[in-house]
């Protein structure tokens, strides 16, 4: 009964694992899914709203959105990928400099950090973008410089949680170098933390890069992004609803399993440790 | 006869499927003290509570009856039961620094006491309050009201809950664990204070771990293993002549007044052989003067015939510094370790001898002094040079879990140490690991167990099998029993005994408790404030002490006997 | 009182510190957008500006100086409130701030408050409700504090709006004009909070203390009401400024939704046309209104829990007891410098969890 609850616990991580591997294959393989071509223009079906021939509707030129919102699929999963890379990968090599490294460098890093964090996330996102210029190669960067800071702080804490723990000092103890109690404990303490992190990034990041798309600064129609998508359909949110509607509803969908996913990875992180 | 205030029959508490008390007895009468005792685990603090209606969530009770005074409590309802609580029944939970709010002053937590079980005004409450404090003893009663529990120390925060208990004024009084955690001295006040109100005709239900500690206090001791009691009667026959097997292993369990290298429990299930104390009086008649030791533990060099110290520490001194305040942790501490020899090391908490074990084993750079390993500079050194040499000083420490790493199970954590850290793969060191666990007594079953998965004593036996894989001649033992039941800590002693009479280990022993270091120890060193002030034989500091707060240290626990 | 006022005054200094760092590393980053300098405040290679523009944005900045004396006249001109002139909107930054920035505000107090309304009925919902309650109310609090502003905004109108006709689609000046967007606004935010509120509630209950109470006679409403409501709030509220943070970042979006005047659709107006004096001047006062809360809220939380606050008898008692003080992460001591000390999770990133690592004081 007991294991019985236990599995049932675990159904919303397992649903949420399915949902994002769906999302993938539908991201490598848009055909299998939608067949039809994305960029098809046909006029005369404008506006059309959800119906059997078009599910998600078409938009202002008679494209078929649901086959714009598969194959978005891809283009969505891989800039928010590229994002959480970027924001990852910073905040490690700050974390780890940060968290392992003499006093001052801590103190130095740790304040880089401190000023990062003290502008509003997506705030610093869009100073980036003034830097780095518009499009999907300038979100993707805003994106994930303007996570890291926030992931670093985490990565530190962990590192330093870490590296100050009775079993750090056992094996100071026993006379175990520096690189020995790097690789044996420190590395593998803190690869289930990143992995979680990177769960949880990658939704947001999604969700961010989708945001910039949608003030029209990220990923520029008529590309088949989720974020162009919603950009395309932003001044109709009062008349054709199903143009911001489906492809949101793709993004939360993502956003929402990722979380899931992200915080059963962190719970049983926490369960070990 | 008078009518009992508690009358317990046949008292059962589950847990779902678990029984946690399964039909206990136990009677008290005003103005008598009946112990509860038993190990974590056997059931006594849950009975205890169940008086109260608050065996905890989830606890189905049971019982033919259980009546305080003339109240069935397992008839009445929320509201009824709250009027008990606190009014006719006190519970004094077990330790004080988390049983009071952090966020409420002392005053307060009183002040709600007498404002749920009293008609008193808010000036009268206020009155009553001084009063309570200074019935339990509280100096300056008129500032302590107005301080927060992180304010106040151990002992006058445990005093501080037994006033808000008192202001209740129970009939009956409930203490669970009161004295555990608590230095000696402190311990020995809170029992008088405890002692006092049972003679004032409140009775006392005394729920504790430590048969020692209830010695002199209890009229009637109940001893209790899994959820039954299994022997109770007066307190002088129960501690005096037990009849039963369980009982005796308890009493065994004390290293109070038992000789140096006497196994405590007879029954020992460790696969070293036994020792009689016969045996080892040689390790007594070691040839060692008190002059030699005590030349030597201020860190001259002894003369040339006595064995040279293994280990010398000279003038060891350490100061942290927290925002602008300096906290001197370690002041000029000298101190020197035989090879086979145990040198136990005693203070209170906060008395620096945590800080001093640092220092030795390098894991914190002294400000000045030095540590000598055998002849060569061991502090201060570039860790470079020490780390070859490393693997003759193991260490042991009170909570062994943090010592592992949580992602390692039992076998990988022996692996890593029997390889020198090369390596985790357990099927390579499988002999090894085999040997590492029999020598400290733990089944091979453990073998793929992650620690937390382990109990209290397991984990101390698995960092002790850890520590003599890296083949050690010094054992530093940082309060390796005081998170362990009595039984339990017996059998670690014991092991640890054996271990080092079977290797010729030296065994640095820190410990706050008293008797346990005069069990274990050879030579003795006290600790007070950073400062040595006496070091010498063991039976010499405990027979005649020279040093005036080591006299008032062991005045405390002469007087408990 | 003493130290109290001290830990005031550093902490303010922190936060003034963090700010000029902000500055600073925002007068540097511009400098590397490529090409010329005073081409690029005006809109980037693209734009057509007018030569006598491209003078007087150079005489404005000075770029024909060297670069320590350009950063002087930038620090000159920001301590006098000087944030240089918009080319898009030609007006002075300053000014533009100044009209834009009540918006924004009132619209993130709006959210603030809805916020904490909703966040308070779940955590007391799913903790009086049993296991049940707190399961959904768990899965309703993660859902809504992942949705994107953007998806939820258009929801909000389509029901309300197109649908109900309740509210306005577009942000109207009265206050039914402001329903929407701050609804969408506060409806994540809420469920961060509950989450948050839910978690502190279930961990004080689990404390010792609740024994104590409730073995004096307490009920289960007293127990709730004087003790572990108060454990929750304190976390709570110090996490106000970090709420307050992602607001900001929120009203971007909001504002564009709802064509809401306010910091953040200009400044996504602004970055649109790169229009770099706007963004910068408005990317700062963004920062130190975030600044100026999260030191408010941090203050607010120490206020209401006093053990919080550290007296030196505490300290060396401490540091006797553990007699390992100064823990090597010595820096995040709270109020060394700026907002390292506070419990807030990581700013950016919604897993307070995951964060808990720093000591606390």
């Amino acid at each position: 009964m007991s294991s019985l609850r236990r599995s049932a616990r675990h159904i919303p991580q397992a649903l949420a694992a399915l949902v994002l591997l769906l999302l993938v294959i539908a991201a490598v393989f848009p055909g299998l899914f939608a067949p039809g071509d994305p960029l098809a223009i046909n006029p005369a079906d404008g506006f059309q709203p959800p119906n059997t021939t078009h599910p998600f509707g078409t938009d202002g030129s008679g494209r078929d959105l649901y086959t714009r919102v598969i194959h978005g699929t891809g283009p969505s999963l891989l800039i928010g990928l590229g994002a959480t890379a970027l924001g990852i990968g910073l905040a490690t090599v700050l974390g780890f400099v940060a968290g392992l490294g003499p006093r001052w460098l801590d103190f130095g890093t740790s304040r880089v950090i401190e000023v990062m964090l003290a502008f509003p996330g997506l705030v610093l996102a869009l100073l980036v973008m003034v830097i780095s210029g518009p499009g999907a190669f300038g979100a993707t960067v805003a994106v994930g410089l303007a996570t890291a800071p926030g992931y670093a702080r985490i990565i530190r804490g962990r590192v330093r949680e870490i590296a100050g723990s009775g079993f750090v000092e056992a094996a100071r103890v026993q006379g175990r170098g520096r690189m020995r109690i790097l690789t044996r404990h420190i590395l593998p303490g803190t690869a289930r933390s990143l992995a979680s992190l990177a769960t949880l990034g990658l939704g947001q990041a999604i969700v961010w890069v989708c945001a910039l798309s949608f003030l029209g600064l990220g990923v520029a129609p008529p590309a088949a992004e989720w974020g162009a998508l919603l950009n395309d359909g932003r001044q109709f949110i009062a008349t054709f609803w199903w143009l911001t509607f489906f492809p949101g509803l793709f993004i939360v969908l993502t956003a929402v399993s990722a979380t899931v996913l992200g915080r059963g990875l962190a719970k049983t992180t926490r369960s070990v440790s | 006869m008078t009518r009992p205030l508690l009358d317990i029959r046949g008292l059962r508490v589950r847990f779902g499927d678990a029984v946690a008390v399964d039909g206990i007895d136990l009677r008290i009468a005003p103005g008598e003290c009946v112990a509860l005792v038993g190990e974590s685990g056997s059931g006594k603090s849950v009975s205890a509570r169940a008086v109260l209606g608050l065996a905890g969530p989830g606890a189905r009770v049971s019982a033919d009856a259980l009546r305080v005074v003339d109240t069935d409590v397992l008839r009445l309802g929320e509201r009824g039961l709250r009027a008990l609580r606190g009014g006719r029944v006190g519970l004094i939970p077990q330790d004080a620094l988390a049983a009071l709010d952090p966020l409420h002053t002392i005053g307060r937590e009183i002040d709600r006491t007498l404002q749920l079980h009293t008609k008193l005004g808010a000036i009268a409450r206020h009155e009553r309050a001084l009063e309570l404090l200074r019935e339990v003893g509280i100096p300056n009663p008129e500032e302590r009201i107005r301080q927060r529990p992180g304010q106040l120390s151990g002992g006058l925060r445990q005093r501080a809950l037994i006033a808000s208990v008192l202001a209740g004024n129970p009939a009956l009084l409930i203490a669970d664990e009161p004295t555990t955690a608590l230095d000696a001295r402190v311990r020995r006040g809170i029992l008088t204070l405890l002692a006092e109100l049972r003679d004032r005709g409140t009775g006392l239900l005394l729920v504790s771990h430590d048969l020692d500690a209830v010695r002199g206090i209890a009229d009637t001791v109940a001893v209790m293993s899994g959820g039954r009691i299994v022997e109770s009667g007066p307190a002088a026959d129960v501690l005096g002549n037990p009849a039963e097997e369980y009982t005796r292993t308890l009493l065994a369990a004390s290293p109070v007044g038992v000789p140096r290298h006497t196994p405590l429990l007879s029954a020992s299930p460790v696969g070293v052989p036994r020792h009689t104390p016969l045996l080892s009086a040689s390790a007594r008649t070691t040839p060692l003067t008190t002059e030699r030791h005590t030349s030597a533990l201020t860190g001259t060099a002894g003369t040339e015939e006595s064995p040279a110290p293994i280990l010398v520490a000279r003038d060891l001194t350490k100061t942290f510094s927290s925002r602008g305040f300096s906290v001197p942790a370690v002041r000029q501490a000298s101190l020197a370790l035989f090879p086979g020899q145990t040198l136990g090391l005693i203070g209170e908490s906060g008395s620096g001898k945590s800080t001093l074990a640092r220092l030795i084993l390098g894991l914190e750079s002294p400000d000045s002094g030095t540590v000598d390993l055998q002849g060569s500079r061991w502090v201060p050194a570039p860790e470079s040079t020490r780390r070859p040499n490393r693997h003759r000083l193991a260490a042991i420490f009170q909570d062994p879990l943090s010592t592992f790493d949580p992602r390692l199970s039992a076998a990988q954590i022996l692996a890593e140490a029997h390889s020198g850290g090369r390596s985790i793969h357990a099927a390579a060191f499988a002999s090894e690991i085999s040997a590492s666990l029999d020598a400290v007594g733990l089944p091979q079953s453990v073998r793929s167990r992650r620690p937390l998965e382990l109990s209290g004593g397991q984990r101390q036996r698995l960092s002790i099998a850890r520590a003599l894989a890296q083949n050690p001649d010094i054992l530093v033992c940082d309060e390796p029993v005081s998170a362990l039941d009595l039984t339990v800590q017996a059998r670690v002693l014991d092991l640890l005994d054996g271990l080092q009479r079977e290797r010729r280990l030296s065994l640095l022993f820190i410990s706050h408790d008293l008797d346990v270091i005069r069990h274990v120890s050879d030579t003795v060193a006290v600790m007070r404030d950073g400062v040595i002030r006496e070091a010498g034989p063991t039976e010499r500091v405990f027979d005649s002490p020279e040093d005036e707060y080591t006299r008032a240290l062991l005045a405390d626990t002469a007087a408990r006997g | 009182m003493w130290a109290g006022a001290r830990r005031v005054a550093l902490r303010i200094g922190g936060a003034i510190l963090v700010l000029w760092a902000a500055a600073t590393v925002t007068f540097f980053a511009v400098r590397l957008i490529p090409g010329d300098p005073a081409q690029a405040f005006l809109g980037g290679p693209g734009s057509q500006a007018s030569a006598e523009a491209l003078a007087r944005v150079r005489a404005e900045n000075g770029f024909d100086l060297p670069l320590w004396q350009q950063y002087l006249g930038y620090l000159g001109r920001l301590l006098r409130g000087d944030l240089g002139t918009s080319y898009s909107l030609h007006a002075p930054v300053a000014d533009v701030v100044g009209e834009q920035l009540l918006g924004t505000l009132e619209l993130a107090l709006w959210s603030l408050v809805i916020a904490w309304i909703i966040a308070l009925g779940l955590a007391l919902w799913s903790v009086a409700g049993g296991r049940v309650a707190a399961h959904v109310a768990a899965g309703i609090e993660m859902t809504a504090a992942v949705l994107p502003h953007f998806w939820l905004g258009s929801v909000l109108i389509l029901l309300f709006a197109t649908g109900l006709g309740w509210f306005p689609a577009i942000a109207t000046p009265d206050a039914r004009g402001i329903i929407l967007p701050a609804l969408t606004l506060a409806i994540p935010l809420a469920g961060f909070l509950a989450q948050l509120l839910r978690e502190a509630l279930q961990e004080a209950a689990a404390q010792p203390f609740v024994l104590t109470a409730r073995a004096r006679g307490e009920s289960r409403v007293g127990v709730f009401a004087r003790h572990t409501l108060r454990h929750a709030a304190g976390p709570a509220i110090g996490l106000t400024g970090w709420a307050f943070g992602s607001l900001m970042s929120g009203a971007v979006v909001v504002e564009t939704i709802f064509a809401r005047p306010g910091l953040g659709r200009t400044l996504v107006s602004a970055v649109q046309v790169r229009d770099v004096p706007l963004v910068i001047g408005l990317t700062l006062v963004a920062a130190a209104a975030y600044l100026v809360v999260s030191v408010l809220s941090d203050l607010a939380e120490r206020a209401l829990n006093p053990a919080l606050r550290v007296s030196r008898d505490a300290l060396v008692e401490r540091a006797l007891e553990a007699e390992t003080p100064a823990a090597p992460g010595t820096f995040s001591t709270p109020g060394a410098f700026g907002t390292s000390g506070t419990s807030e999770p990581s700013g950016i990133f919604e897993q307070p969890e995951t964060s808990g690592t720093e000591p606390r004081a």
